[in-house]
């Protein structure tokens, strides 16, 4: 399963995006593999209204499983997600990719609703 | 628009009057309440609520209800079955309002500014107009005074729209009184532009403090623009009126009225009650206000 | 970096007196993000240095060049907004009017018409008296505050806290319950509301609280004027209760804080005492819950 973290480097080390609409980046990664695939969300710094739902829209094309994020997505990109069949994870902001990814696993992250 | 203020004007004998203020928390509420409760004394007076995201007058006007009446907007609506997935409508809002996720054209009302480009660029018009809640209006008599509130719905972010449509209900339904008082939103932003752009006259309600002072200067600057003639009434005023004061006439400005700083009108105001009765510097602020009203028509 | 933000739904709640006030007392740990655009007050008591400034473009306006122009008129017909006139016999967008949707920007059959995007106003980083550093922000007249220029402030805050290595962010937050708000709140650690116990106080305090509980944010309320109106102060207080929002204080009703405002400082700075005791003791309760 693909899992989208919202980070705010390209990189395993960067720390966790606590924002979903306007985070920085969207990191893929795939269970399993080391593999890392970087969305570069900064172009959302030119969008005034309607961040969420343009950044839960780059993602629609990776099918992500899960959302990794820190205090979770506003109500129009979580409507967003839920259609999307992705299950929002929140707590993570300030971990570094990995650690968010391992507490994902651990079932340590709280359920976004 | 001056040539729409003029229209107004010819077609109804009623006085657009706007209260507005730089800034929230002046006591705009606070006159625009107490002077139509005033002027309604004598006259058929009209006030209106245009605070439409946080609309609070009404708790000061008991009445008879005479009317609770929900408002729409239009907005896209998306059919499945017209649509070729063409791809075009989300390039076209300026506004993120349309959004494609795979075969599915998503719209986002909170985000439509109902401009209807979508709607009618649409080769197969796939997207008709369809009515969405944009708030709503309530209406209470008392006496020559009427209130009507203006309440934008929850999760719209635009208030402009609704306090247009507010001032076209205005236009159509109360013609025949002598005032219309205007509840403006505070700020200088588009809302508080589009509800003081019809007025024929303002009145700025600032308080004295470097905050008051700085946002009534945006508040002047604006109205200039639009070109309404205006007068400053003083709130909360006490001993350090002077630098509104040497503001005022340094620009030619009118202050017509003070209100002073007294915690018995605070504890009045946080009860819901009117000023006026109880407080005899409000009385005569009010009459002040209302000579001068009486002078420019 | 912890980000603390401070909203209040409407004005005249006494945020920016509360705002500053915290900043005081913290004045060597802390950034300050002044997100209350339409009405900086913040700066009136910081008296910000800008050091720095940068234009900032959001939106479009429509511009008819009468010269391509051949007066068909279907932009007229199409504009929802009433925003374009015949003047002198050509046609001319009503700029004030113009909501910039760009539909007759699509529609012109000549393309005449050009939507260029708006420099609606500036950003800008400062120095401070009393040495806080501080991004802020001013927008022209009729332009609207954003969610993308809350996060700009923001975003131009959390460099200055890097570079200066501050641990803490305060973010003077937007009024009312819109997309400025919500960009005030996405990525906060902590939400302090500022209420008063008024009708439309506590009717205000509903709705912010609404928004904020979206984001699972640790919240905390100060209730401003708490003496005014122990009736709706009491019914304030069970709201907190009842939502599990920790009371951080109540403010009384004085005279101090427009005599503050009035002489540009924070609280302490008028008067030591209370002030000292009552805002260390919220950054106390504030911090614990960190």
């Amino acid at each position: 399963m693909k899992i989208a973290i919202t980070s705010t480097g390209p990189n395993w080390d960067s720390l966790v995006d606590a924002r979903f609409g306007r985070a920085d980046y969207i990191l893929i990664v795939t269970e399993g593999s080391e593999e890392l695939e970087v969305i570069d969300n900064r172009a959302v710094r030119d969008v005034a209204h309607g961040a969420g739902p343009q950044t839960a829209q780059l993602l629609h094309d990776h099918a992500p499983g899960a959302l990794i994020t820190g205090n979770g997505p506003g109500a129009n990109a979580a409507d967003i997600l839920k259609r999307m069949n992705v299950q929002v994870y929140i707590g993570a902001a300030g971990m570094s990719i990995r650690d968010a990814l391992k507490a994902y696993q651990d079932n340590k992250l709280k359920k976004g609703d | 628009m001056i040539w729409k203020a003029a229209i107004t004007s010819v077609t109804t004998k009623a006085m657009r009057l706007a209260i507005a203020s730089g800034k929230g928390g002046t006591g705009k509420t606070t006159l625009a309440v107490n002077l139509a409760s005033f002027l309604a004394q004598e006259n058929e007076t009209l006030l209106v609520d245009l605070d439409v995201e946080e609309p609070n007058s009404g708790i000061f006007i008991q009445g008879q209800p005479t009317l609770d009446q929900d408002v729409a907007r239009k907005v896209p609506q998306w059919e499945q079955s017209l649509c070729t997935l063409c791809g075009k409508c989300p390039t076209w809002c300026k506004f993120n309002a349309l959004l494609r996720l795979g075969d599915t054209i998503l719209v986002l009302p909170e985000l439509c500014h109902s401009c209807y480009a979508c709607s009618e660029l649409c080769p197969t018009s796939a997207l008709p107009m369809q009515d969405m809640p944009l708030g709503a209006f309530r209406g209470i008599k008392a006496g020559k005074l009427s209130f009507l509130e203006s309440r934008l719905e929850i999760g719209v972010e635009q208030a402009s729209p609704l306090i247009d449509k507010t001032l076209r209900y205005v236009d159509e339904h109360h013609k025949a009184v002598d005032y219309q008082i205007l509840d403006c939103p505070p700020g200088t932003s588009c809302s508080m532009v589009s509800a003081t752009k019809t007025a024929e006259f303002a009145i700025l309600v600032t308080e004295p403090t470097p905050f008051g002072l700085h946002d009534l200067t945006l508040a002047v600057e604006t109205l200039r623009i639009l070109k309404i003639p205006f007068a400053v009434v003083l709130n909360r005023s006490g001993d350090h009126d002077h630098d509104v004061e040497d503001y005022c006439a340094r620009e030619s400005i009118p202050l017509w009225a003070k209100i002073p700083d007294q915690r018995r009108i605070a504890h009045l105001y946080s009860q819901g009650k009117l000023l006026y009765e109880a407080v005899p510097e409000v009385l005569a602020a009010l009459r002040a206000i209302k000579t001068k009203l009486e002078a420019l028509s | 970096m912890k980000e603390i933000v401070i909203i209040s739904g409407k004005g005249g709640t006494g945020k920016t007196s509360v705002a500053s006030a915290m900043a005081y007392l913290k004045k060597d740990e802390l950034v300050l993000a002044d997100c209350d655009v339409d009405a900086a007050d913040l700066h009136l008591i910081m008296q910000p240095q800008n050091h720095s400034e940068d234009d900032y473009y959001s939106g479009i306006k429509a511009v008819i060049d009468t010269g391509a122009c051949t007066n068909c008129g279907i932009c007229a017909q199409i504009c929802r907004f009433d925003a374009i006139e015949v003047k002198d016999g050509s046609h001319h967008v009503v700029t004030l009017d113009c909501e910039g949707c760009g539909y007759c920007f699509l529609r012109c059959p000549v393309n005449a018409i050009s939507i260029p995007t708006q420099n609606v106003g500036k950003v800008y980083l400062a120095d401070t008296r009393l040495g806080i550093p501080m991004a802020h922000a001013r927008l022209k007249i009729g332009a609207d505050n954003s969610g993308k220029l809350v996060a700009r402030v923001k975003r131009d805050a959390r460099k200055l806290a890097s570079e200066k290595e501050k641990a803490l962010i305060l973010v003077d937050g937007s009024p009312g319950i819109g997309c400025p708000v919500i960009s005030s709140l996405s990525g906060a650690d902590y939400v302090v509301l500022v209420t008063e116990p008024t009708r439309s106080g506590l009717s205000d305090l509903t709705r912010v609280w609404d928004l904020a509980r979206r984001f699972d944010l640790k919240t905390g309320c100060i209730i401003n004027k708490a003496d005014l109106n122990p009736e709706v102060r009491d019914e304030i207080m069970e709201f907190l209760a009842d939502k599990g929002i920790k009371l951080l204080a109540q403010l009384p009703y004085h005279d101090d804080f427009t005599q503050a405002i009035i002489n540009g400082k924070a609280l302490m700075e008028l008067n030591p005492e209370p002030w000292n005791l009552v805002f260390d003791q919220i950054w106390t309760n504030l911090l614990k819950e960190l």
